[in-house]
């Protein structure tokens, strides 16, 4: 990181612009509403980690013991609603995506800034659905909902739950509506498809799933609703009904959703890669192209969710090779991060740690991905933990590490100050450890035959299940640890520079915080993506000398030249 | 040469947002996401199409059965409005076009008033239904009732004397009151919308340079009224040679 | 040649070694492709580490030819785990025509086993080695899944339809039983075993336990009892089709269209008789829809089993018709 001895924050920026809440509640700017959706999912992070802690806690021991099963049962349910829902799915985009797309094209805003901010309404709204249903005594469907247990028997909130997902699956579209339109219409003159980060590729892709599978996961709430006030019938085989369809319109969302939750975090990640190693990342073009096939496979793959569901065994092993197609845009991705490392000048700052984390933990994630896709495997280990342990490595050891290491590097950009690099490469350690510890056992859980979803369980599982659980409170402090020191910082910390990383990208050619506006004047661009240059050749401040000289900046407001 | 947001920004054009560099990029940047926006909407409806293929396909006789039983009169005049209420909804966006304000707005009153008709008309439809117990629900005071009408006898008898299952019939009716009900609420969040672009006009916000909204919902408009034109023979007219 | 994993169950049936042999090639291609890449980039971190604060490196110029090599690679390794996978997926759900008969009904939160000679069994399903066993399942309420890990076999059970599984157990042994879909409070204690016996215990077991009768014969008693006989008489005056040999084979319904008399169209008919009727018969057949439960449609799919055409059907009750030692169904 570049020394920080004489940093003078610039005076005015969007922080201090305006104030007063009614400035915050009321704002339209993208950088003020990433820091809301930040203290919303934050919020709903540690809202689910303390179902998981309650969890984990019940499973030290075989019998069930801390709480009763219908408690369990609840716990789980709203742990998994909580955390798909209200946090893996927006984090990166509504934090981080809202924040930097608009500066890393140069643009002022995203396209529709009201709505932006109507998005953040929506999720709350959803949420408070959400927390209200939890407050009356949960759901206990499991966060899949399937039919008939959901229409039918259960008697827990799955109405009040299913307003809540549906509402806030508005913002979801909302969010990638508004990603895809800034993206056509408002890059900076000069920026072609090809120059663009690919953080912008990834949060393009993953937009694209948001506005394509979200309406299905709204009609297939709003059908369960029916089903489940009204009898109407749809799942209900006494009239003619299919349960196993709920099946299939569930995951025809799902599936991709888990591609919304890890295509902005492998986004970061390339653009941690890039920066840290001061280097293009190696076939560029290639992996672009990787995150728009994961988007279209991804919605091709769903039948993989149904393998023994006594779903048609051709349907099966069409949805496999599927599932393997889908499988190698990923594995070209992890390939070509790591390619880019030769001949990089690679720092071991603390979002490269994260990268690294991610990393390691995806080719685990992904390589026991293809355990679960060949269909003799999976009919053994599917629906046990070995599932369970398949996409923690992902959404956890993925997105979650892509997160916090995305969180980290831009932290100087969105908050004007650093962080403490000695505690941040403790934390990245400590969760890195309580996360194998928690997960890795699950594995050989489930290959041992372990059934999830169980609130007590034979005897011969309980050592694997008390690792896991030891590991679980490690990664809770790990996770603890950055979010006392980021909230410190932003008082106490040392002043950011503009480019405190010597990193490519507009972003960091404003000041750190950015102004309101984002750059004083739209930029050109003339480079080509991640051609790095020395500090002060990508400093804005001398650049624009270079702009006014030599080309015709794009006026701003209208006016002709 | 430093030039602050606020220079710049006076006068420029009436309704160009101060993050937009131009009117043309507003307008491109309205198009789209309009257009992502009816995407969505595709794949919304589209979930409810896909439930109707898998059941019509299970179930044919039944489906042909109780679509026998729906108005087929009120169906198409209603979508004979629906179509009326897309061209006075195109001529208000010609007009918005050309600046002409009155006119643009008694086209937007005009498509407003067919699409209430068609909504008052739907009503009717589902009072109907309502009354001849053919609502799919099952509550302590109302129950689905299928009762054999005298031409489905005949029908049936076409149909090499198979009798129908109401289970069945039921899945039909569940897939017509989600269906048009969606679709109805469409309607209601259009006539919501026209009503806004009514009170923008009078005020005078809309001028051959900026009248993208109206162009909008126009888009919008027209892709409710596709819906329908799908809706009503999947719907309505699957039954007909059973008469 | 069967691998052994370590972490995992027993291996007792015939396909588990199989399913274990993918998964060991599974894991040491994780391993490899895992260690070699955190190796590598162990390697460039350390090799490249940044030395100055304001060093920018060479760029690196791409490689079509790297590119298409890790690319095409691993889709053919893909595609060669895709097709041993379905391989075995296609053994595990193709269950043979002829096996041990059994019936299952799962509820919250138990599983409901019976015999053809009329055993029957709560959570706990006694099987003889070496023979291969049926099992036809459905549930009485939401979903659940039959998962005998030692057996590496799972199905769900759904509520109107039969699902069928099949296994050759290959060892004597106690095994667990899960309900692996998630169904309720009671799901984790929806659990029980499954008793492998050798054959001689086997028997023993079999007459030791009291009976009401084989599962045909309480079928019978019930296709009386429901007046069924009434309609479906054993020559063809009947209003209803003669069910005498009718079990497996091919009938015409009215549209037109074929179906094969198995369980599934038996249940159907008993609950749903307009659904498909056959031919040249009226559709007046009423419906028992609440009147019969699932494990009397299963006693009454037996009973009419039992007077289809004479496979070679195994019903266990029997003893001089248990096959001999070393019969045609090892195959291996």
């Amino acid at each position: 990181m570049q020394s920080v001895a004489e940093v003078v924050p610039p005076r005015t920026h969007y922080l201090n612009a305006t104030y007063g809440v009614k400035s915050w509640l009321l704002t339209t700017d993208h950088k003020r509403i990433a820091l809301l959706y930040l203290t919303s999912v934050t919020f709903f992070f540690f809202l689910g980690g303390l179902f998981a802690v309650l969890i984990r806690l019940e499973l030290l021991t075989p019998q069930g013991d801390l709480v009763q099963a219908e408690t369990y049962n609840r716990l789980f349910t709203m742990h998994g609603v909580v955390m798909v829902f209200f946090f893996l799915i927006p984090a990166i985009p509504a934090v981080l995506g809202n924040f930097l797309v608009p500066l890393m094209i140069g643009a002022r805003d995203l396209a529709f800034p009201k709505i932006n901010l109507l998005s953040w309404y929506i999720y709350n709204v959803g949420a408070l659905f959400t927390v209200i249903a939890i407050l009356s005594g949960g759901v206990d469907t499991g966060w899949t909902f399937y039919t008939p247990y959901s229409s039918t028997y259960s008697n827990g909130n799955v109405i009040l739950t299913g307003i809540g997902v549906f509402i806030t699956g508005f913002s979801s579209i909302l969010t990638g509506l508004n990603f895809i339109v800034t993206i056509h219409t408002m890059r900076a003159p000069g920026l072609t498809w090809f120059r663009l980060p690919l953080f912008i590729w990834s949060h393009y892709a993953t937009s694209l799933i948001m506005i394509l599978g979200t309406p299905v996961i709204a009609v297939t709430i709003l059908l369960l609703a029916l089903e489940r006030i009204a009898h109407i019938g749809i799942f209900d085989p006494a009239v003619g009904g299919d349960p196993v369809l709920f099946q299939h319109l569930f995951w025809f969302y799902s599936h991709p959703a888990v591609y919304i939750m890890v295509l902005p975090a492998m986004g970061v990640i390339s653009e941690l890669i890039a920066n840290m190693s001061r280097k293009n990342i190696f076939g560029y073009k290639f992996v672009a192209f990787a995150s728009l096939a994961i988007a279209v496979f991804g919605f091709l793959v769903w039948g993989h969710h149904l393998f023994v569901s006594t779903q048609s065994v051709y349907a099966g092993m069409v949805f496999s090779v599927l599932s393997y197609a889908v499988a190698i845009p990923s594995a070209v991705k992890v390939f070509n991060w790591t390619a880019t490392l030769y001949r990089g000048s690679i720092s071991y700052d603390t979002p490269m740690l994260y990268a690294f984390g991610f990393i390691g933990f995806f080719i685990i994630g992904g390589m026991t991905g293809l355990f679960l896709a060949a269909l003799g495997v999976d009919v053994h280990v599917t629906d046990t933990y070995f599932v369970v342990a398949h996409f923690h490595y992902i959404m956890v050891g993925g997105t979650i590490m892509g997160y916090l290491g995305g969180l980290h590097y831009w932290w100087p950009k969105i908050t004007g100050r650093l962080y403490p690099e000695a505690w941040a490469r403790f934390g990245a350690l400590v969760v890195f450890v309580g996360f194998n510890l928690t997960f890795f056992p699950q594995f050989l859980l489930g290959y041992m035959g372990m059934p999830r979803r169980y609130y007590a369980y034979p005897p011969e599982f309980q050592v694997l299940n008390v690792m896991s659980s030891a590991g679980a409170s490690i990664l809770g402090v790990g996770y603890l640890i950055p979010m006392i020191y980021l909230m410190w910082s932003m008082r106490y910390g040392p002043h950011a520079p503009p480019n405190p990383w010597g990193a490519f990208g507009l972003e960091w050619r404003t000041s750190s915080p950015p102004p309101t506006q984002n750059f004083e004047q739209t930029p050109v661009v003339t480079w080509e993506a991640y051609e790095f240059r020395p500090r002060e050749e990508m400093d804005l401040l001398s650049v624009r000398d270079v702009l006014d000289q030599t080309l015709r900046p794009r006026p701003v407001g209208g006016e002709g030249d | 040469m430093e030039r602050s947001l606020a220079d710049t920004h006076v006068a420029t054009s009436v309704g160009l947002a101060h993050h937009f560099d131009d009117v043309e990029q507003q307008r491109e940047a309205g198009t789209l996401g309009m257009w992502a926006f009816l995407v969505t909407e595709v794949m919304f409806f589209g979930g409810l199409f896909l439930a109707y293929i898998l059941y019509r396909s299970k179930y044919p006789v039944e489906f042909a059965v109780a679509s026998n039983s729906l108005n087929v009169t009120m169906g198409f005049i209603n979508t004979l409005v629906l179509i009326c209420s897309s061209l006075t909804m195109a001529l208000g966006v010609y007009f918005s076009q050309v600046g002409n304000r009155s006119l643009l707005i008694l086209f937007l009153i005009l498509t407003m008033i067919l699409g209430l008709t068609f909504l008052v008309i739907k009503g009717v439809e589902y009072h109907e239904k309502y009354v001849e117990h053919h609502v799919p629900v099952r509550f302590q005071t109302y129950q689905f009732k299928w009762e054999p009408r005298a031409s489905e006898a005949r029908g049936a008898r076409e149909e090499s004397s198979r009798a129908v299952d109401t289970g069945h019939v039921e899945m039909f009716f569940w897939l017509y009151f989600a269906m048009t009900g969606v679709h109805a609420l469409h309607m209601i969040i259009g006539l919501g919308i026209l009503t806004t672009l009514v009170l923008m006009a009078r005020r005078g916000r809309f001028t051959p340079e900026y009248h993208s909204p109206v162009e909008l919902s126009g888009l919008y408009w027209h892709f409710v009224d596709i819906v329908w034109i799908f809706l009503f023979p999947l719907l309505y007219l699957i039954g007909a040679h059973l008469h | 040649m069967q691998v052994s994993m370590p972490f995992s169950p027993d291996q007792a049936s015939s396909y588990s070694g199989r399913v274990d042999s993918l998964f060991a090639f599974l894991c040491v291609l994780t391993i490899l492709v895992g260690v070699s890449i955190t190796l590598l980039i162990i390697y460039f971190a350390v090799k490249y580490r940044r030395r100055s604060e304001e060093e920018i490196p060479r760029p690196v110029a791409g490689s079509m030819k790297l590119e298409l090599t890790w690319t095409v690679i691993p889709f053919f390794i893909s595609m060669g785990i895709f097709v041993w996978g379905s391989s075995i997926y296609y053994t595990m759900y193709h269950a043979p025509k002829e096996g041990l008969e059994i019936y299952v009904v799962a509820k919250q939160w138990m599983w409901k086993f019976q015999h053809l000679d009329g055993q029957r069994e709560i959570n706990e399903l006694h099987v003889p080695v070496g023979r291969k066993v049926r099992v036809t399942m459905t549930t009485e309420d939401v979903i659940h899944s039959f998962y005998v890990p030692a057996f590496r076999i799972k199905l769900d059970v759904v509520p109107g339809k039969y699902s069928t599984v099949w296994f050759e157990p290959t060892k004597a042994g106690r095994y667990h039983l899960f309900c692996a879909e998630y169904c309720g409070t009671g799901h984790s204690r929806m659990i029980g075993w499954i008793d492998v016996m050798e054959a001689s215990e086997y028997q023993a077991w079999l007459s030791g336990g009291a009976t009401e009768g084989s599962l045909a014969s309480s079928g019978e008693k019930l296709f009386q009892q429901l007046a069924c006989i009434t309609c479906h008489r054993s020559d063809a005056t009947g209003r209803g089709p003669v069910l005498e040999g009718l079990f497996g084979k091919e009938v015409q319904l009215q549209d037109g269209s074929k179906v094969t008399v198995d369980e599934a169209y038996i249940r159907e008919s008993i609950l749903n008789p307009r659904a498909k009727i056959v031919a040249g018969f009226q559709p007046i057949m009423p419906t028992f829809q609440g009147q019969v439960s699932e494990e009397q449609l299963l006693q009454l799919v037996a009973y009419i089993k039992s007077i289809g055409p004479k496979a070679s059907g195994e019903t266990g009750a029997k003893p001089s018709a248990a096959p001999p030692a070393g019969s045609p169904q090892t195959g291996r």
